[in-house]
């Protein structure tokens, strides 16, 4: 029935007509709940920043976490860059980039992983004091939003070197493009509210 | 007629797909809405426990910690697994028919919303296996924190139903912004669907935190973190802000899809235009925002700053105004109207009666003398009652009675349906007025005794609680008996104008014929026109 055919080709006209695609709405609302969930994360571990000021924060290593931080800024450039390859339709250099986001997240990570350590080494646990229950849990949730985003970046070069993207088709890069840059987004508010503040 | 031909090519679909993975949204909204009903009744049975013990003075049927466990699991699972995914399956089925769309946006999404239900419900339940969750519904810590291993399955369990309900209201706002058909603005919107995207503003807002306290709260029991641990500087009083951040705006999501689904009866079954159509829709967004800013109301009496409490109580004041304006429309409708009693109007007539009750209660409640006076007290009780059961579930059954033919293509029975309605609502009346009494005379919620004093108002209660338990009998009945021995609905059988009744009983697959195209508003009754010339209606079976 050509209902059928023309019905599906015409199921997002209203989103069309204003512009908008339904996978990327999707994923913003998506991020809007997820800035809500690290908001909630967020005002627990201010409310105890405030009200149980503690001595602990002077464990925490300013310059190890600024140098992390400076890695995840630059992979979301290298998340711009592989955008702005597949547009131009250079699929060799997008994926070339997309390997270097994966790259620059897995340092994040170890990053992260190193200083969790050190901090445990130091006497800071997750059950150590209320402080530390607030910092681990909110850059452990981060930290986990970040592996998502590596594995999400992985499947994204897999398919990219199966020939899944092009200049006229890449919305799944686009997409994983919001995810990362929003996961970018919270950590500079995180390093903020944690470390510098 | 081409319907009529597709539908003989296509074998008849089977039973069996409603028990399967399905990305059909008429099915996922079958699926809702059976689930979430086999839940109320679980709760409901729960509720006639909770009344047999309060028969009398005494702790007689159940202990105090058995009675902690039924009375926790009964509100956690009505508003979890009955209001919330029932509301859910209504807008799962009516949204994409209501806006002209084949489908909803996301539908392999759509059918993970709905199969992340049964396991969340089987978790809470199984919690009575390994001692219950007994810390209330709102799992106020500390006593949620030393509750016994139950109260995290409790915890995970609400954790996954949130999430289901999160990704069904991405999918919600994505498929009203995106998939609406041609002629179909904002403004010409069923105010059902206006109800569910404000909803799903809400779900979205104020869901997530409730997943980051519930967090906390399994990490502290969990993993050993602090945030609650007074001794260690942990703050109980933070996880009542996080839980009614999320848990105020629940009642909302509780009720303005049920506001949506008695601003489509009433239209019907008065014959007239509604009245105030932009307004009922503003209302909905306006409470969706104002709702964010109440939570602190429920903390009058948990140690907040008392110039904390004011701008609270203003809010919360502030906030019936949207609320008036949809009773006063809707009265405004039915004026002059050439009404018709049928069973889902006088659920609607309920609903404004009883709800009625429960917002101006909640008025008082927002006042801060007065909810320091029965704070934690039988009114609180029954003004939540009067909201989720007067309110929503009126609304519910409303939907329920409304759209039957729609869903199954057959009439359910009137008779039966409107001795449903009264029991229904005499049961209610009887239930939940003399809670009204005790309540303003001192009796604490939440415990399994009474003084003497009270046992009138709680007999009372308990016979009419016993009615409403009963009063599901006849609902049951008529469902079951209608579904096999029913008149033949067709397509249309309210001679309604929203989009659902263009189509036949039950919808085909693909949902419309042709592609709709709309070029008047939902409600425009007595302007001499069913449809727009534009659009097709489909052939209805049995017409």
């Amino acid at each position: 029935m050509g209902y059928q055919e023309a019905a599906h080709e015409d199921t997002f006209r209203a989103g069309r007509a204003l512009g908008l695609n339904h996978l990327k709405l999707g994923m913003w609302l998506f991020l809007g709940s997820e800035v809500m969930f690290f908001g909630g994360l967020i005002a627990a571990f201010l409310h105890y920043k405030v009200n149980n000021p503690t001595p602990e924060t002077g464990l925490l290593d300013v310059g190890l976490v600024g140098l992390n931080t400076f890695v995840l800024l630059a992979s979301s450039l290298t998340v711009v860059s592989a955008l702005a390859a597949i547009e131009r339709g250079d699929t060799a250099a997008m994926n070339l980039y997309l390997l270097v986001t994966i790259g620059l997240g897995t340092a994040f990570l170890g990053g992260q992983g190193y200083e969790f350590v050190s901090l445990y080494r130091d006497g800071l646990t997750l059950s150590s004091s209320v402080f530390g229950s607030s910092f681990f849990t909110l850059t452990g949730f981060h930290g986990m939003h970040v592996l998502v985003g590596v594995l999400w970046a992985l499947s994204t070069f897999v398919r990219g070197m199966g020939g899944a993207y092009s200049r006229n088709d890449h919305l799944g890069v686009e997409v994983f493009g919001l995810y990362w840059h929003f996961v970018d987004v919270v950590w500079i508010v995180l390093f903020t509210v944690i470390y510098l503040i | 007629m081409r319907s009529l031909v597709s539908r003989l090519r296509q074998p008849a679909p089977s039973w069996l797909r409603y028990f399967r993975w399905n990305t059909d949204h008429k099915v996922i909204g079958v699926q809702y809405l059976v689930t979430s009903f086999f839940f109320f009744l679980v709760g409901g049975a729960l509720a006639m426990v909770v009344r047999t013990e309060l028969l009398q003075p005494g702790v007689d049927v159940l202990n105090g910690t058995q009675y902690n466990r039924v009375m926790t699991n009964h509100g956690s699972l009505m508003i979890f697994l009955w209001v919330i995914p029932v509301l859910a399956g209504f807008g799962n089925y009516f949204v994409p028919l209501m806006i002209g769309a084949r489908d909803m946006a996301f539908p392999r999404m759509n059918a993970l919303s709905y199969w992340l239900i049964p396991p969340g419900g089987l978790l809470m339940i199984a919690s009575f296996f390994i001692g219950a969750a007994e810390s209330g519904w709102t799992a106020y810590v500390p006593l949620s924190i030393r509750a016994p291993d139950g109260q995290t399955l409790w915890a995970l369990s609400v954790i996954v139903l949130g999430t289901s309900s999160i990704l069904g209201a991405i999918n919600f706002v994505t498929t009203i912004i995106t998939m609406r058909a041609e002629g179909m603005t904002m403004w010409r919107m069923p105010l059902f669907v206006w109800g569910i995207l404000a909803t799903a503003i809400i779900t979205l807002t104020a869901t997530p935190v409730l997943a980051a306290g519930l967090i906390l709260v399994a990490f502290d029991r969990l993993v050993g973190t602090q945030f609650f641990a007074v001794a260690g500087g942990g703050n109980p009083v933070l996880w009542q802000n996080l839980f009614w951040f999320y848990s105020h705006p629940a009642v909302y999501i509780m009720i303005l899809p049920g506001m949506g689904i008695i601003s489509e009866v009433f239209p019907v079954f008065s014959r007239k235009p509604i009245f105030g159509y932009r307004m009922i829709a503003l209302s909905s967004l306006a409470i969706a925002v104002l709702g964010m800013t109440v939570w602190a109301h429920h903390m009058f009496t948990s140690g907040m700053d008392p110039r904390q409490r004011i701008p609270f109580m203003v809010s919360s004041m502030v906030i019936a105004v949207p609320t008036g304006v949809k009773i006063f429309s809707w009265l405004a409708t039915i004026w002059n109207g050439k009404l018709r009693f049928t069973t889902p109007m006088l659920f609607a007539m309920g609903f404004i009666s009883q709800f009625l009750i429960g917002g101006l209660t909640g008025i008082f409640l927002a006042a801060i003398p007065v909810d320091l006076h029965v704070h934690d007290t039988y009114f609180v009780v029954a003004h939540l009652h009067f909201v989720l059961f007067g309110g929503s579930v009126s609304a519910i059954y409303a939907g329920l009675y409304y759209w039957y033919p729609k869903i199954t293509g057959r009439m359910y029975d009137e008779r039966v349906g409107q001795a449903h309605f009264w029991m229904n609502f005499v049961g209610m009346g009887l239930t939940y007025l003399p809670m009204f009494l005790a309540g303003l005379l001192g009796m604490p919620r939440r415990v399994a005794d009474y003084d003497p004093m009270f046992l009138v108002p709680n007999q009372l209660a308990s016979f009419g609680g016993f009615l409403l338990g009963i009063s599901v009998l006849p609902f049951l009945y008529n469902a079951v008996i209608s579904l096999l021995h029913g008149k033949p609905a067709g397509a249309n059988p309210w001679r309604g104008l929203t989009m659902e009744w263009q189509t036949s009983s039950p919808p085909p697959d693909h949902n419309f014929d042709e592609p709709p195209v709309v070029s008047h508003g939902p409600y425009d009754y007595g302007e001499g026109h069913l449809v727009s010339p534009e659009a097709v209606p489909a052939s209805a079976a049995g017409e």
